[in-house]
């Protein structure tokens, strides 16, 4: 019997997880993927928002301005790569101008701090790369961007060290209320848990729906991206957006924390919950709408494209809390954008609910620092002398595009919560992200997999059950 | 810090034949430094023949061909280090780490870069779709297979119809997987004529030309891909989509020389082949840096890249040992005009050249029965009858010395194709 049971080991189920592994208390978190971060966290722009632009008074204004607050501490703290770069919102018509006032005055009712209007002149000042027909822009100086996969990574490694349990590769197939909490049935086997969180991204309606009388709904919005080259990365320095629309904040373009540059989303409403493919016409409205940001931006340096699903909930809101008619039900449902700014402080809300109704106390064992893979790439040469002279395997290089070590990838495979596949790997090292995308390590790559993990050829896998590399033998 | 005369960085057929030609020439003091755990770069996972034909009259396979060039620089007792990767150039400071030794710092006087090329990966054509396994580089999948003995699929779709695409069609089919087609974006192949003979036609496998993947599905493990005809624009035709069941999906779309530690030390590249820009004696933008092989421009037959290659040894070699010679002439500028797309090298200089400078070029399209001329200035000097001129097939001219030097005020040499 667990005291809590969370559904989904993405973003959100992993700062709430982190969260409650702070107390006295038995907590497992369940996912259908292999590995944790193999959903919408895995997909989406990397960024941390101000908060201006969702509504006065909403959950999502609320979390934002929070997380935003609590993210550089938390990276500190989880050695997660964080940068406080700043955000405009770019305004391309005079008559337009008025949107980006509004905008600005909803910003502050927010509580953003450091909002600031800026003329054509001040933009091109600020980023020489934009378009000249800018003819304003709202200018947020606590916009940030965070690697997504280091962040899900870190919440879930630092949970799991502190005592919370992790069941991977399992399906939940049904929630149903019982004696004390509530029976989940899983394709591997029932567990009994006191309470459920539900953090299910895009399924979250599905499992909500399953305990309460008052019914939520989730429509599966496509974002598709493309991500340039390293050498692209510095054309602009801030995030870029354009005046938001109905279907969320547009196309922005982006350096990413890790340097490449970065552009979408895209947003159609979908009824597919899988259809994370993306499409020629969705990569192309990527390109053209980036372009009216960055005139120059190069289309051809594009490394590879993917699409996420955001989980757009029809009250145009998180659902946050105690579900109706489900005691001991938590919703972290409805989580789009700006669910990764918000996750510090969904977690945080998440668990202190939890907390008061299990009624349990803290640890006084908590650790809360957590190290990351170290980068050879990151180091100076001081360093990456004495890593290779603790440990060989860091003069091993495996990826050249993004120089990462065997050295590097033995941690990510032998770490808490440790890779088990090619994706697993690639997420936590780097290795394959660069702009030759796997060509040369992938060879390389599978065979530290099969070494250390003892595995056969046809078992070495790209992510998932059904994703393996090699064809079986005859 | 370690002196070294002429440091190559890659022990793949460039660097071996760099290695040799500069020992060769007087270099005692030369290192070859190779990221993988054998010499022979891409050679050794292309157990094809077809190799050798130019440079020793008869048809060896990679590894056949490689090992000669091996079994020479061990004769010549030229040192080399295995499993190392250099990180960084600066200042002819050559920064390299292995597991064996180390982080490990050279100083040089002349460098030879001999690091190849790279594939072209999905994410550069932005095919969309799912991103599943079962997509890899035909590089990649010949690796797989050759190397490590692992078959990447069963039923196989190859987009791009360059040489590694169509030998990985064949390698595929005799060991026993259905290779279903070949698709070509362009109107024409983009490799060898003999490999489309002798890879596809000779096993049935058809050849798609102006068609390209508009599609992949399935999620985990490739399902299938979508096809479509491409317009003269080379944009997918509505409507003419159809879809292939595979679980394999290889990519031979292109080679880019892997130029990283060249940027990064300043090195100025040339756009259309995305190699250093280099004069005759194969010497970059900065002095006593040379270029040769897949990482100057991609070469079609790895003959040509030896020969290259042994260039920049003698040209490293004669730096070494006198320095860069003063010359009173001066560098005249080698123009690709009417069809040629580009040339290599960009520049000759008569006082400075060997007794002849071999001019490497591509077109930039088919063209049939027509004349590749070159042009002293107005005067039309050499002048040859072509069949057939394709993208994938490199040409050659070879400029004299004496020429060149009886040529008076020559200031621009310009290539061509003609009907005449």
């Amino acid at each position: 019997m667990y005291d809590v049971t969370v559904i989904g080991a993405g973003v959100t189920g992993c700062a709430i997880a982190r969260e409650l592994s702070r107390y006295e208390v038995k907590v497992c978190v369940i996912d259908r993927c292999s590995d944790i971060c193999e959903g919408t966290s895995k997909a989406n722009s990397g960024i941390v928002h101000a908060g201006h632009d969702a509504a006065t008074g909403s959950w999502k204004a609320k979390m934002n301005l929070e997380g935003n607050r609590m993210m550089k501490q938390l990276c500190e703290d989880l050695d997660v790569s964080f940068r406080q770069n700043g955000s405009l919102v770019l305004c391309f018509r005079e008559e337009d101008k008025g949107a980006l006032e509004k905008l600005y005055e909803k910003g502050c009712a927010n509580g953003v701090k450091g909002l600031q209007q800026l003329s054509a002149s001040e933009v091109r000042v600020m980023e020489p790369a934009l378009s000249n027909k800018t003819v304003a822009a709202l200018y947020a100086p606590t916009g940030g961007i965070v690697c997504p996969f280091e962040l899900t990574m870190a919440l879930a490694e630092n949970a799991f060290v502190n005592g919370t349990e992790f069941m991977l590769e399992t399906e939940v197939l049904s929630v149903k209320k019982a004696e004390q909490g509530y029976e989940l049935e899983t394709d591997k086997g029932k567990i009994l848990t006191k309470t459920v969180v539900n953090a299910a991204g895009v399924y979250a309606d599905v499992f909500h729906n399953m305990i309460s009388e008052e019914r939520i709904h989730i429509t599966p919005r496509r974002g598709e991206y493309c991500l340039l080259d390293k050498k692209d990365g510095g054309i602009v320095d801030k995030t870029i957006f354009q005046l938001p629309g109905a279907m969320g904040k547009g196309i922005l373009v982006t350096p990413t924390v890790h340097g490449n540059l970065l552009t979408g989303p895209t947003a159609s409403d979908l009824s597919d919950k899988e259809a994370v493919d993306t499409s020629a016409e969705g990569l192309s409205q990527v390109l053209d709408m980036a372009k009216i940001s960055v005139p120059g931006l190069p289309v051809r340096d594009v490394i590879t494209s993917f699409a996420g699903l955001r989980a757009h909930e029809d009250s145009d809101d998180f659902v946050l809390g105690e579900a109706k008619g489900a005691p001991g039900f938590y919703d972290a449902a409805g989580i789009e954008s700006p669910g990764l700014t918000s996750a510090p402080a969904i977690g945080k809300y998440i668990a202190d609910l939890v907390v008061e109704k299990l009624g349990i106390v803290e640890k006084t064992t908590f650790i809360h620092r957590r190290k990351g893979v170290i980068h050879m790439k990151m180091c100076t040469t001081q360093e990456q002398k004495r890593l290779i002279e603790v440990n060989p395997a860091y003069g091993n290089i495996i990826c050249r595009c993004e120089m990462v070590s065997e050295g590097e990838i033995l941690d990510a495979i032998h770490r808490p919560l440790g890779a088990t596949t090619l994706d697993g790997i690639k997420r936590r090292t780097r290795a394959g992200m660069g702009r030759c995308q796997a060509g040369f390590c992938t060879p390389k790559t599978m065979e530290i997999l099969m070494r250390e993990l003892s595995l056969e050829p046809e078992h070495i896998r790209k992510k998932g059950p059904g994703s393996e590399l090699i064809a079986k033998r005859r | 810090m370690e002196n070294i005369d002429v440091i190559i960085i890659g022990g793949g057929p460039a660097g071996l034949a760099a290695a040799i030609e500069a020992k060769k020439a007087g270099v005692d003091n030369l290192l070859i430094l190779e990221r993988d755990s054998d010499l022979g770069g891409i050679l050794n996972q292309c157990i094809h023949n077809g190799f050798g034909l130019h440079t020793f009259q008869e048809e060896l396979t990679g590894p056949e061909y490689a090992g000669r060039f091996i079994k020479e620089l061990k004769a010549l007792q030229i040192p080399y280090k295995l499993n190392t990767m250099v990180i960084e150039i600066k200042d002819k400071i050559v920064t390299a780490v292995s597991r064996q030794e180390g982080y490990v710092e050279y100083k040089a006087k002349a460098i030879i870069l001999a690091m190849g090329c790279r594939e072209r990966p999905r994410g550069a054509l932005n095919i969309p779709g799912f991103r599943p396994a079962g997509i890899y580089s035909a590089g990649t999948a010949q690796r797989l297979v050759n190397i490590e003995g692992f078959m990447p699929g069963r039923e196989v779709v190859i987009l791009g119809s360059g040489d590694i695409g169509l030998i990985m069609a064949r390698r595929m089919t005799l060991e026993g997987a259905k290779v279903k087609l070949v698709a070509e974006l362009m109107p024409y192949s983009g490799g060898l004529k003999r490999n489309i003979v002798q890879c596809l036609d000779d096993y049935g496998i058809p050849l798609k030309l102006s068609h390209t993947v508009t599609g992949i599905d399935g999620k985990d493990r490739l399902r299938g891909v979508f096809i479509s005809r491409v317009d003269e624009a080379r944009k997918p035709i509505a409507g003419t989509e159809e879809y292939i069941s595979c679980d394999t999906l290889l990519l031979s779309v292109g080679l880019i020389p892997e130029n990283e530690l060249s940027q990064d030390m300043g090195v100025e590249i040339e756009p259309l082949t995305s190699g250093p820009v280099v004069n005759e004696s194969l010497e970059t933008s900065q002095e006593g840096i040379y270029a040769c092989g897949n990482v100057l421009h991609v070469h079609d037959l790895v003959d040509y890249v030896s020969e290259e290659a042994g260039h920049a040894g003698r040209s490293a070699a004669q730096y070494v040992k006198n320095g860069r010679p003063e010359t009173a002439g001066k560098d005249i500028p080698l123009i690709p005009s009417d069809g040629i797309r580009y040339t290599v090298p960009r520049t000759v200089n008569a006082d400075r050249m060997e007794e002849t400078a071999v001019i490497r070029m591509r077109t930039d399209g088919v063209y049939k029965n027509c004349y590749l001329n070159v042009y002293f200035g107005a005067d039309r000097v050499i002048h040859k009858k072509r069949m057939v001129m394709t993208p994938g097939e490199m040409e050659e001219i070879t400029l004299k010395k004496q020429d060149l030097k009886a040529a008076a005020g020559l200031d621009r040499i310009i290539f061509r194709v003609e009907e005449q």
